[in-house]
């Protein structure tokens, strides 16, 4: 039983590590329906500055999360106006296929010897871990800091799109662009906006993945952040609480399947489950099917 | 309008020009440059994963490899050596690629390399087919030169991991006094997984218990699960055949978990970069130590710490040793031909190398003693020779 415990914290840690970035996909996916690929690569640049901040310019932890969150808002708002804006009223695929460009031209430019360069780096863990063993379970203060910061995004996020003034001009984008201006909502900006909260997002994911999992490289956000996409298509892309819930699920199947079947079928069984329903539910499992409008 | 079209036209410009230069293999050549008229020139690549997740092993291993070329003064009996280096990354289809590069567009005759199994075992394909001669220095899955059938123009500077995996499972049972053990390994690595399958073997025919058995994958970060799971067992021995980078990062989360038990690894532990505190207590098996006294292995360490201020480690021995191997082959052959280069290559009898002695066995590896070293205080300590 103790052993079952402990494997659900597992897999609650490692959920909650997918909401991390799932968060920030599904609101973007939410409010301009794109499938933002950077995202992941976002969460990379965070990781590094947060590295950074906290090694080599010698900042506290927590400020180093902020620092590495602001410049990854700039970064983000930066590659809308550049990759995504002059593409806004052209196809959807358009506007796909130049975020898979920039996710791939993030990670390669990021790797030059330049920039963060191609290696791993170690990342010594700014504060001591600390373990609680409660009921034979043993919880570390990583995991409630990361838990905590989840629960923060999940409330600040509803907050600021259910009830803030920009969280209803988000709403009014999401629905049509047009409209949105007649009613005298600037379309632009809070597409930026939205672009810079999501990077933001990312960004805080990124420095709590780096000291959770201390070592960090350039391509460490694509395995990640193809697991969250997953998770918030599980849950039902653009719906806030079903990407913390999509996360949650994946994490434990992914965690309960190496803890309970197999190792090796890890990913077969975790990609499995998505498959299945989306079959039963093609809208992910909070989703609503919207009619066709005519 | 206008301005964008120009814009464009020169980044389009810029770009085609760099591709050009790219392809050129202007950047890559070194050496060979004041060759003598009349001398005969022959061309050796290296391929190494110079960046990426192993770059400690290719930097060794291109030092050793330079610093063979120019103890050799870029010349081999008639013949000025002219050398071209490729980095693979340690991914396997940039070894492809390079490696068709080095040998279709640089019409090399011999190549030393690659580094880790999962690369070498490709390109050696590649090798035999074009007919061109390859040693690689440290790729120890049996694989490499032997596949269905045997590739003749493929041969290496190290022992293989059914031996070193022998030496582990030994090692452990005898001298760690381990009844149990736990095996962690990347299911889509060569390396890995042919070290797990031959600790596996030795150990459970010595006695031992294999308690887990557990996968991942190489974009995994996340091991609780699997190490909870073998913190339930308390295994005696937790075997790690992986590279240094994941190694650490499991070790550190074994350790989170409460695993006390001995790690124990092979040679793809043995970088500067490995996490020596959280890996302080563990066994590795390797090639060689810096710290055996044969008088080979002294010069070697000495006049390699002159030069580039480190201590060699078994991965830059090798490199070392696979060069002299291919120049020795080139020298008897007198010829720049691949299948001469090869026949004298297998002849090669007795050679005496910084790592051992090196015959070869009708498969190209050489019959060679590994090294057993323990992880303490932040470096390797040597512990034990082992004797096939």
């Amino acid at each position: 039983m103790e052993y079952f415990l402990e494997q659900v914290i597992n897999g609650l840690q490692l959920g909650l590590v997918y909401a991390l970035i799932a968060l920030g996909y599904t609101m973007v996916y939410g409010i301009v329906k794109l499938i933002n690929f950077a995202h992941g690569d976002v969460f990379m640049v965070g990781a590094f500055i947060g590295y950074f901040g906290f090694t080599n310019w010698g900042l506290p932890w927590p400020l180093a999360i902020v620092v590495a969150a602001v410049l990854c808002a700039c970064l983000g708002v930066l590659i809308e106006r550049i990759a995504y804006r002059p593409l806004r009223y052209t196809a959807r695929i358009m506007a796909l296929i130049s975020a898979i460009g920039v996710s791939f031209f993030i990670e390669y430019f990021c790797s030059l010897k330049f920039m963060f360069g191609p290696n791993y780096r170690v990342v010594q863990r700014p504060f001591e871990e600390i373990y609680w063993s409660i009921g034979g379970v043993t919880i570390s203060n990583i995991q409630v800091l990361i838990f905590v910061t989840v629960v923060c995004m999940l409330v600040g996020l509803q907050y600021l799109v259910q009830r803030t003034k920009i969280g209803a001009a988000m709403r009014t984008v999401s629905f049509d662009h047009d409209t949105a201006r007649l009613m005298g909502v600037n379309v632009d900006k809070t597409i930026s906006f939205t672009f810079g909260i999501g990077a933001a997002l990312a960004a805080v994911g990124g420095v709590l993945f780096a000291i959770a999992y201390p070592q960090i490289w350039t391509f460490m956000g694509v395995m990640p952040g193809l697991k969250a996409f997953t998770a918030a298509v599980l849950g039902g892309i653009g719906l806030i609480p079903g990407a913390m819930l999509g996360a949650l699920i994946m994490g434990q199947a992914e965690v309960m399947t190496a803890a309970f079947i197999s190792s090796q079928l890890r990913d077969a069984i975790a990609f499995s489950i998505l498959i299945l329903v989306l079959l039963v539910r093609p809208c992910g499992i909070l989703g609503k099917t919207q009619p066709e409008k005519v | 309008m206008r301005v964008s079209k120009w814009v464009a036209l020169i980044t389009l410009i810029l770009f085609s020009m760099s591709i050009i230069a790219g392809c050129g293999g202007g950047k890559d050549t070194t050496g060979g440059a004041e060759t003598p008229a009349g001398g005969e020139e022959i061309r050796i690549g290296l391929i190494a994963p110079l960046t990426g997740d192993v770059k400690t092993f290719g930097e060794s291993v291109k030092n050793a490899f330079e610093m063979a070329m120019e103890e050799a003064d870029y010349k081999v009996g008639d013949f000025t050596i002219k050398v071209f280096v490729e980095d693979d990354r340690n991914v396997a289809t940039e070894a492809v690629n390079v490696a068709e590069k080095l040998i279709t567009q640089n019409k090399v005759s011999a190549i030393v390399g690659s580094v880790t199994s999962s690369s070498t075992i490709p390109i050696s394909e590649v090798a035999q087919a074009h007919g061109v001669v390859l040693v690689t220095p440290t790729a120890t899955n049996p694989k490499v030169t032997v596949d269905a059938a045997r590739k003749d123009y493929v041969f290496r500077a190290c022992f293989i991991d059914p031996f070193q995996g022998t030496v582990a499972a030994r090692f452990a049972l005898d001298e760690l006094g381990a009844k149990t053990a736990a095996v962690l390994f990347d299911q889509g690595n060569d390396y890995t997984i042919g070290l797990k399958d031959y600790f596996k073997q030795s150990f459970e025919a010595g006695g031992g218990t294999i308690l887990a058995e557990e996968a991942y994958t190489k974009n995994d970060t996340d091991f609780s699960a699997v190490l909870t799971n073998i913190a339930k067992q308390k295994p005696d021995v937790l075997f790690l055949p992986d590279y240094y980078q994941k190694v650490s990062l499991i070790g550190k989360q074994a350790r989170d978990k409460g695993i006390t038990a001995t790690f124990l690894g092979g040679d793809g532990w043995d970088s500067p970069e490995l996490d020596f505190a959280v890996m302080d207590g563990g066994y590795q098996t390797n090639h060689y130590s810096p710290d055996d006294p044969r008088p080979e292995v002294t010069e070697w360490v000495e006049k390699y710490t002159a030069k580039y201020g480190q201590t060699p480690d078994a991965l830059g021995t090798l490199a070392y040793d696979a060069t002299k191997l291919v120049l020795k082959a080139i020298e008897d052959a007198g010829s720049t031909d691949p299948a001469a280069i090869r026949d004298a290559m297998a002849k090669i009898q007795g050679f005496q190398a910084v790592s051992g002695s090196i015959s070869f066995d009708e498969n190209g590896n050489p019959i060679k003693s590994a090294a057993i070293l323990q992880i303490k205080d932040g470096a390797q300590k040597f512990v034990t020779v082992v004797n096939p």
